[in-house]
């Protein structure tokens, strides 16, 4: 064994092991999360009940702010926002922390474990890309251990933008320890070279996007999943039911249904295009590498599918009768096919694509 | 989104009216026919073209793609599918019924994307000429009450009503807001590159579609087989098979020659991954044109050499012995590079060796020669038994070879597989016990044949690498379509259609009151942030008065704000 082997065996093993310490980091998250939201669970504040059941007073009356007083002369003037007829006017629930001191402090403690997880899994990826001096990218470990680096940086960058985000955290971190359990038990494989159908700079340009893509479309859904039940929790209010006591402390404390589909929204469309873009690069490089741009490779339908899924969902947002739950169910169908596309294509289907070693 | 058809339409008037060219969802019942054929028609039209069915079908067209992944495609693989249909004997006739081997050609996957383009081209066309009436056209005035729209404001000032005016027109012309002032109010409208993104991206989707369905009649795609040291022109009898578009025709195929010089594979020596392929290269002597200059150039998997919009791809490689056979008087009558094909990734391969002609046996008759060859690159050793490779590259070849003697059938004028043997009137050579002949051997060495008939001689080994060359015309269109979808789908999506007014009159009290309001085509938290940058600018032109003693905080605007 040569020089430069053995030190590429070594950044092998100190990936292996940043990977093991960010899971270690990660379940210390997943505890002061719970802490988050079992001390906000004693907070009293139950504001979704409240703009719910007082209905008229809170929805109706639109304030318009005058400027009064000569010192304000200069101040802008305020603006007014009104929701659109038809939808709810629920104020967003006060976080998992509920309000409280210590749930905060604890959420505090949870978003700071997770920064420090996300750089140690990071440089778990970035020597794991070193030892085998390429995009760390060729195999299903190294797809997922990328994979959630990624979603929680996207997570982090949202929440440094202040965008009211935390909300998402129990779960986000919940499903980075199963993402990278299963990627350390069952996906392991030793770093390695690539076959030569893998060398091409498509590769940064393609996997990276994809990977991304899906990063991000995992936020949209956990936003979507947490819509449906959030929303059937408002209906259940205005309809004048009466929610279990955990479901209302939990519920109560989401951002309110219209926000969480907002957010959801938003992220999806936004990838939308990327995805679109992932998949022509994938085409052109296949193009390059196999001689045809469309082969109908496993891959490539369930792309293709996932793509046309999520237009679906677009669509769905723009016609009339299809808004709110039905266009949530698509949401979350569309990245059930992400999904699929990724674990379950590699997996179960054998195509051009399943290099990916399992 | 068409949120605004749901706002309280009493107050907001035509505010919102075409705020985009969606189709307008009509509710179902009052949509059912009353009269004939043309009723009956324009009803199937009006259907096929709404929002509703567009989703319909897209739904279909994603739930249709499934089953061609989990089932084996002809397209794909026809030896996966020949499997599958011996293991399955079953399901195999329902599934051929419905056409489940060739999913995307089937009638059913292909009504349903034709009915999909129809429908678009039935909801691009009347939504363009919409969008071009939007942009020749002026935003609708003020709705009667600013208060009820998304985001809002006001403020009281001594500035004259058409001071105010002036200045919003100014202000939002600044913004570059399309923007006039009707009776008491300024209304203004931005974005509309929104809906010109999402028609472009509609209509990029049809110059794809168009594209991809113009390269299938015009392409042409065939393999040839190379060993190292021949060459190959471009045309027609070259090729080892050939399939082409029904518009095809043989004057499209692009001039040009090259020369396999050299194929070169390096695979990994050590660890788990022993024996994966790390690098394919083919080093190449082409020449445009009838008689263009040689150029050199290594083609690679990802690489492949374009020569006037012909490519020239690397897709496989294997082995060629060198074979020289020798009649029983010593004359050499074969000699020649036979590819064999891999059978398994350490590429073990298999083939036949063919002497169709001079050859004369012992007897003197000219009669043909057959061998079936099983060839390893790298053997495991004496000892060590089977006539499988333990590694990709050729460490240590060797060849076995059997021998047949008598017709090859060749001239039966059935196509005959190269690198199989038709043995139906062929004789095989026996070794002195009676047994079947045959030998393992290294190159350099030689196999007697029996009864002085001759002797084969294993001389050495090259390397044959398969090229596919492909013509596909239109996929310059398909990518800038490609290309077109992306931007338009970007423009569609991150850019908000919405409409500002700005309404300024002389309240009761002779203070001109300002109200300004925004209405976007999707809620968004944007539109309230861009009302308030307006609202500051035109504020810092027509600042708030002071004002009265009684003035409070007040649930409606100020009187007289109203018309
Ligand atoms: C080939 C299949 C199609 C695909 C992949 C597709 C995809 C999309 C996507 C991704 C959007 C989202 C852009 C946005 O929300 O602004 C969209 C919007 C839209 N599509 Fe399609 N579409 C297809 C066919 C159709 C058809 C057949 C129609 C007409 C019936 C149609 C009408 C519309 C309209 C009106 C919008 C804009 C909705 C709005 O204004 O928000 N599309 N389409």
């Amino acid at each position: 064994m040569n020089l430069a082997a053995a030190t590429n065996e070594n950044l092998a093993s100190i990936s292996n092991t940043l990977i093991y310490s960010s899971m270690a980091v990660y379940m210390l998250a997943f505890f002061a999360h719970i802490a988050e939201w079992v001390f906000g669970s004693r907070s009293k504040v139950g504001r979704t009940a409240a703009a719910l059941t007082g209905a008229g007073a809170a929805a109706s009356g639109v304030k318009v702010v005058q400027q009064g007083g000569g010192t304000a002369v200069l101040d802008r003037p305020k603006v007014v926002t009104r929701s659109a007829t038809g939808t709810r006017d629920v104020p967003d629930g006060p976080g998992a922390a509920g309000g409280t001191v210590k749930g905060d402090l604890w959420g505090r403690i949870a978003v700071s474990l997770t920064v420090l997880a996300f750089a140690v899994e990071a440089g778990g990826v970035v020597a794991r890309a070193l030892s085998v001096q390429r995009a760390p990218w060729g195999n299903m470990y190294e797809f997922s251990i990328t994979f959630s680096t990624v979603a929680v940086g996207a997570y982090l960058v949202l929440l440094a933008l202040k965008k009211n985000v935390r909300w998402i955290g129990l779960l986000l971190v919940t499903t980075v320890l199963l993402d990278l359990g299963i990627a350390t038990t069952w996906l392991y494989t030793d770093s390695a070279q690539l076959v030569p159908a893998l060398h091409s700079y498509w590769l940064w340009i393609h996997v990276s996007t994809a990977i991304f893509c899906g990063a991000v479309f995992y936020l949209g859904a956990v936003g979507t999943l947490l819509y449906l039940f959030r929303d059937s929790y408002e209906n259940k209010l205005a309809n004048g039911g009466n929610p279990g006591a955990f479901a209302r402390s939990v519920l109560e404390r989401l951002p309110a249904a219209s926000t969480l589909d907002k957010f959801s929204y938003r992220i999806n469309a936004a990838v939308f295009p990327l995805w679109t873009f992932t998949i022509i690069a994938g085409a052109i490089w296949a193009g390059d590498a196999w001689g045809r741009y469309w082969g109908w490779d496993p891959k490539e339908v369930w792309s293709f599918i996932t793509w046309v899924a999520y237009a679906c969902y677009l669509h769905a947002r723009a016609t009339a009768g299809w808004k709110g739950r039905k266009a949530a169910y698509l949401a979350l169908i569309a990245f059930g096919c992400w999904l699929f596309n990724y674990y379950g294509v590699n997996i179960f289907v054998t195509g051009k694509h399943s290099y990916a070693d399992v | 989104m068409s949120n605004t058809n749901t706002t309280d339409e009493r107050d907001l008037g035509e505010a919102g009216a075409q705020l985009s060219t969606a189709p307008r969802e009509e509710p179902a019942s009052s949509s059912v026919p009353a009269m004939g054929v043309i009723g009956w028609a324009r009803w199937f039209w009006r259907q096929l073209t709404s929002m509703r069915v567009a989703l319909i079908l897209l739904f279909l067209l994603s739930l249709g793609a499934v089953p061609g992944s989990l089932i084996p495609q002809n397209s794909v693989d026809e030896l996966k599918v020949q499997t599958f249909k011996e293991a399955h004997t079953t399901v195999t006739p329902i599934y051929e019924k419905l056409q489940f081997f060739d999913v995307y050609s089937s009638v059913w996957f292909s009504a349903i994307y034709i009915l999909l383009f129809v429908s678009l081209i039935g909801c691009i066309v009347p939504r363009t000429g919409q969008f071009i009436g939007q942009l020749r056209g002026r935003p609708p005035g003020a709705p009667k009450k600013l208060t009820r729209l998304p985001a809002y404001t006001t403020w009281r000032t001594d500035a004259e009503p058409e001071q105010v005016r002036e200045a919003a027109l100014a202000v939002l012309r600044k913004r570059r807001f399309r923007s006039h002032a009707v009776d008491d109010a300024v209304a203004a409208e931005k974005g509309y590159l929104r809906e010109a993104g999402n028609l472009m991206f509609h209509i990029a989707l049809i110059v794809m579609l168009v594209s991809f369905a113009g390269g299938q009649l015009f392409k042409s795609e065939g393999g040839k087989l190379i060993v190292e040291g021949d060459g190959f022109a471009n045309t027609l009898t070259q090729y080892d098979d050939f399939k082409s578009g029904s518009l095809f025709d043989t004057d499209d195929l692009a001039p040009f020659s090259f020369t396999l010089d050299d194929f070169k594979g390096t695979y990994e020596r050590s660890g788990p991954q022993r024996g994966t392929p790390r690098t394919y290269e083919a080093r190449v002597t082409y020449s445009e044109g009838a008689d263009g200059a040689p150029q050199k150039r290594i083609i690679r998997v990802n690489d492949p050499l374009v020569v006037d919009g012909t490519k020239v791809y690397l897709n496989a490689h294997g082995y060629a012995p060198v074979i020289s056979v020798k009649d029983g008087r010593g004359k050499e009558v074969y000699r020649s590079a036979v590819p064999l094909l891999p059978i398994d990734s350490n590429v073990t391969s298999t083939g036949a060796i063919k002497v169709m002609d001079g050859y004369k046996g012992v007897d003197g008759k000219k009669t043909q020669l057959g061998f079936q060859a099983f060839f390893v690159p790298t053997f495991a050793g004496s000892g060590q038994g089977t006539m499988f490779s333990q590694f990709p590259g050729a460490d240590y070849p060797v060849l076995a070879l059997n021998g047949y003697h008598g017709s090859l059938g060749v001239d039966s004028g059935l196509p005959q597989n190269v690198y199989q043997l038709d043995t139906a009137k062929m004789k095989e050579f026996k070794d002195a016990n009676g047994d079947k002949l045959k030998q393992r051997m290294r190159p350099g060495e030689t196999m007697k044949l029996p009864d002085g008939a001759g002797s084969v001689t294993f001389e050495g080994v090259e390397e044959w690498a398969s090229f596919q060359i492909t013509r596909q015309p239109a996929s310059g269109w398909a990518l800038t379509g490609a290309v077109a979808a992306v931007f338009g789908l970007a423009g569609s999506l991150f850019i908000q259609r919405r409409r500002v007014w700005v309404r300024a009159v002389r309240g009761a009290d002779g203070v001109t009151v300002v109200e300004m309001a925004g209405l976007g085509r999707s809620e968004s938290t944007r539109l309230p942030e861009e009302l308030g940058d307006l609202a500051d600018a035109v504020h810092t032109v027509t600042p708030t008065a002071p004002p009265p003693a009684s003035e409070q905080l007040s649930e409606e605007p100020a009187e007289g704000a109203e018309k």
